[in-house]
């Protein structure tokens, strides 16, 4: 009887075992899809992610005859002392032409500050097709004390979007920036949400 | 479905007495309990407590929603130590309502009553088995349950942001729930979440090898009662989905405590990840309140029809089928975050695949019915009440799949009713069915019958006088999570607020019903419900002895397939 008892805890556990690693793995996957989720909305635009190109790829970039519009949204999260905005309100231009826009931030404080511009298109499908050849947001920004800087994008919108049965319609896209202070600031003590 | 001869062998009378009434003394055995019949009854009586708070929560909403402005907040701010001269305070307090009411609903009541309680008591008597695999981990389960019952509760008097409490929803999106909710609140209640899903992920690990590992000679998983089926299928639903709720929450307790940006867009995270993270759990989290539900409905149908399920494997295979197709759906709740066209089209489609293997369980259930001998005792009416109220819920649900009308219901009072029809008309009923099937064997005495149908008709009545409103409210375009509302939607609210007082009397005849029983009722004898009830715990007296199959049960083939 003991035999028999010990062989069904052995059993026992190891089912338990198994089902146990089987959580485990789960906890695993869900740590995992931080970066998982990073990598799918790079690879695929998806939440309006733009992409990133080099001047060597947008020289082989050739302009289309079909105008679209970009248009230019800069805000700053609450609380953050700066402030921000694009310099035009919209760029009329074409697909696959290579234009360049600027914003200009400045520091209403009075201690440095270190910003790092989020940023996302709308409409979201749109994502995939907005390229970036240079931008303040791929660094970080540190502004001195009252400093104002103009700063520029350069960007263009791939023609591969007129193949894109969700996206080919789309005559307007918001290029929106929110500045937020860089959560590795060192310049001083964040401000105390009120 | 096999049915079971009544072996005289394994009758609790033909064992040596001593071993059955041999039962520890009062603390050890209710607070150092390793019996999975007293396990479970502490769990049922958990979830009844939790339940008194849950529902009363609501009342206090129904109360404030009756009418239009704010007449009740300020006084239950005050009276839980907040500041009531503060407006934003009292309206934070609606916040802490809601999210206290949802977490305990689906935490510490439905939860806890469907898996810990009856799963608890009948798994191993419905399988043949003496206990479960591991009766202390199953110890652990119960009080690390109530433990996170206590730190949601402490959460409720603690520092919330706006007002004192977490006043972030169920859901705990971020970032209301993280730069949004400064104060101890929402870490308590988060850390309630943990200690309830490590209660639940250690039950779920002990129901899987409990009825892998000990089923009795012959029981093979194609003849297990579908009870038993639910709760296999259930418990893995909470083993895959429960982690990542679990690494969910941890993050946000890092973003919250330690500095991480894992949802902080400062940091290069994305708030709308924790919502996949969340929904990734909590669309199976909801099968997981309704799947047992699903097994006691099929066990009261097939004894009151006094015939086989109608259809056994589709009916076991249809859980199956709901639990993993659960798992790829979950951005239904998530159609306005900006999902393209293909996605919400894929999620679409999926969803909606889930009506076929539910429409076949309704289909089978009435089919058990039709033809049958059917005896309308009080757990069959509760069962058909079910069914109807299920088939409603279903039915919004099936509407708010589609992407494109979700987006104008998203977050309407249409989806409350939606889910309100599905689990608290639809797993409270499935509760109270259970109950009323299988109180008298827990119990050892009969409940009034009397009673229990006349709870079924207050209560049905009710919970459609609340919720069936609400499905107008919601099409006129009634935002939920709010206190307050346009006096155009009075008319409706005040109904619904009519029906809580209906739903409420109805409690009290359950209550009363309980007390009765308990004080006066009939002795229950073994088998109450005569020749239907065919599953093994029904071999057993009322209530079943302390250690039961101590010679294992053999199961026949079936004669009656």
């Amino acid at each position: 009887m003991a035999m028999a008892l010990d062989a069904a805890s052995r059993r026992n556990r190891k089912v338990a075992a198994i089902a146990a690693i089987g959580a485990l793995s789960m906890l695993g996957l869900g740590y995992a899809s931080v970066p998982l989720y990073r990598m799918f909305c790079q690879a695929t635009g998806f939440n309006g992610t733009t992409q990133r190109a080099t001047a060597a790829q947008a020289a082989g970039v050739k302009a289309t005859a079909r105008p679209i519009t970009i248009r230019f949204d800069g805000n700053v999260t609450k609380g953050m002392p700066w402030e921000f905005r694009p310099e035009q309100v919209t760029q009329d231009g074409h697909i696959g032409e290579r234009k360049m826009a600027f914003f200009i931030a400045k520091n209403t404080s009075d201690r440095p500050i270190v910003g790092r511009a989020i940023y996302n298109v709308t409409p979201e499908q749109t994502g995939a097709y907005f390229h970036k050849i240079q931008c303040f947001c791929f660094n970080e920004q540190r502004l001195e004390p009252g400093e104002q800087v103009r700063m520029p994008v350069i960007y263009y919108v791939d023609p591969d979007m007129l193949n894109d049965p969700n996206a080919k319609d789309v005559g307007e896209i918001t290029l929106s920036y929110t500045f937020t202070e860089a959560a590795d600031s060192t310049a001083a003590v964040p401000p105390k949400n009120k | 479905m096999a049915s079971i001869p009544a072996h005289e062998g394994f009758d609790a009378h033909h064992h040596d007495a001593h071993d059955h009434d041999h039962k520890p003394a009062f603390f050890q055995r209710w607070f150092m309990s390793t019996n999975h019949k007293d396990i479970g009854t502490l769990y049922l009586i958990f979830a009844i407590i939790a339940g008194i708070i849950g529902g009363g929560v609501s009342g206090i909403m129904r109360a404030e929603l009756a009418h239009p402005g704010i007449q009740y907040l300020g006084w239950w701010t005050h009276f839980l130590g907040g500041n009531d001269q503060d407006f934003n305070a009292t309206l934070h307090m609606w916040n802490v309502l809601i999210t206290a009411h949802g977490l305990i609903m689906v935490f510490f009541m439905v939860m806890p009553a469907l898996i810990g309680g009856f799963g608890n008591w009948f798994v191993p008597l419905m399988i043949g088995a003496p206990d479960m695999a591991f009766p202390r981990m199953n110890n652990i389960s119960f009080w690390l349950t109530v433990s996170g019952f206590c730190s949601l509760m402490i959460s409720a008097f603690m520092p919330g942001g706006t007002g004192m409490g977490a006043g972030t929803g169920w859901t705990v999106y971020a970032p209301l729930s993280t730069s949004g909710s400064v104060g101890p609140a929402v870490d308590f209640a988060i850390f309630s979440l943990h200690l309830a899903g490590a209660g639940s992920i250690l039950g779920a690990i002990n129901f899987i090898t409990t009825i892998f590992n000990m089923r009795a000679p012959g029981m093979t998983l194609h003849k297990m009662p579908l009870f038993v089926w639910s709760m296999l299928v259930t418990a893995f639903l909470l083993l895959l989905s429960l982690p990542v709720l679990a690494a969910a929450i941890t993050m946000l307790l890092t973003d919250r405590n330690f500095g991480t940006t894992f949802f902080n867009p400062a940091g290069g995270g994305d708030p709308v990840l924790y919502q996949h993270l969340f929904w990734f759990f909590g669309h199976p989290e909801v099968y997981i309140m309704i799947l047992p539900g699903f097994g006691i409905i099929s066990q009261i149908i097939s004894t009151f029809s006094k015939k086989p399920v109608f259809g056994y494997l589709g009916m076991a295979y249809a859980m199956v089928a709901i639990g993993a197709v659960g798992f790829i759906v979950w951005a239904h709740h998530m159609y306005t975050t900006g999902l393209d066209v293909n996605t919400k089209m894929y999620f679409t489609a999926a969803t909606m695949v889930i009506a076929v293997p539910t429409g076949i369980k309704i289909f089978s259930w009435i089919a058990t019915m039709w033809g049958g001998s059917l005896e309308f005792k009080s757990p069959l009416v509760w069962a058909i009440g079910f069914i109807f109220l299920f088939t409603v819920g279903g039915v919004t649900g099936v509407v708010l799949a589609n992407g494109g009308i979700d987006d104008n219901l998203q977050d309407t009072y249409y989806v409350v009713a939606h889910f309100h029809y599905v689990l608290s008309l639809g797993a409270v009923t499935s509760l109270f069915a259970g109950f009323y099937y299988w109180f008298p064997k827990m119990s050892g005495r009969m409940h009034s019958e009397f009673l229990s149908h006349l709870h079924f008709w207050v209560f049905f009545v009710g919970v459609n006088l609340i919720f069936f409103p609400m499905h107008f409210l919601g099409v006129q375009g009634m935002p939920r999570r709010y206190p307050d509302y346009a006096p155009a939607f009075e008319y409706w609210n005040t109904i619904a607020s009519y029906g809580y007082t209906v739903m409420a009397a109805s409690m009290v005849i359950f209550f009363v019903n309980i007390i009765y029983s308990l004080a006066a009722g009939k002795k229950a004898e073994g088998n109450y419900w005569g020749e239907g009830a065919t599953t093994l715990e029904w071999t057993l007296s009322s209530p079943p002895p302390f250690h039961q199959f101590e010679t294992l049960p053999v199961i026949e083939e079936a004669h009656a397939h």
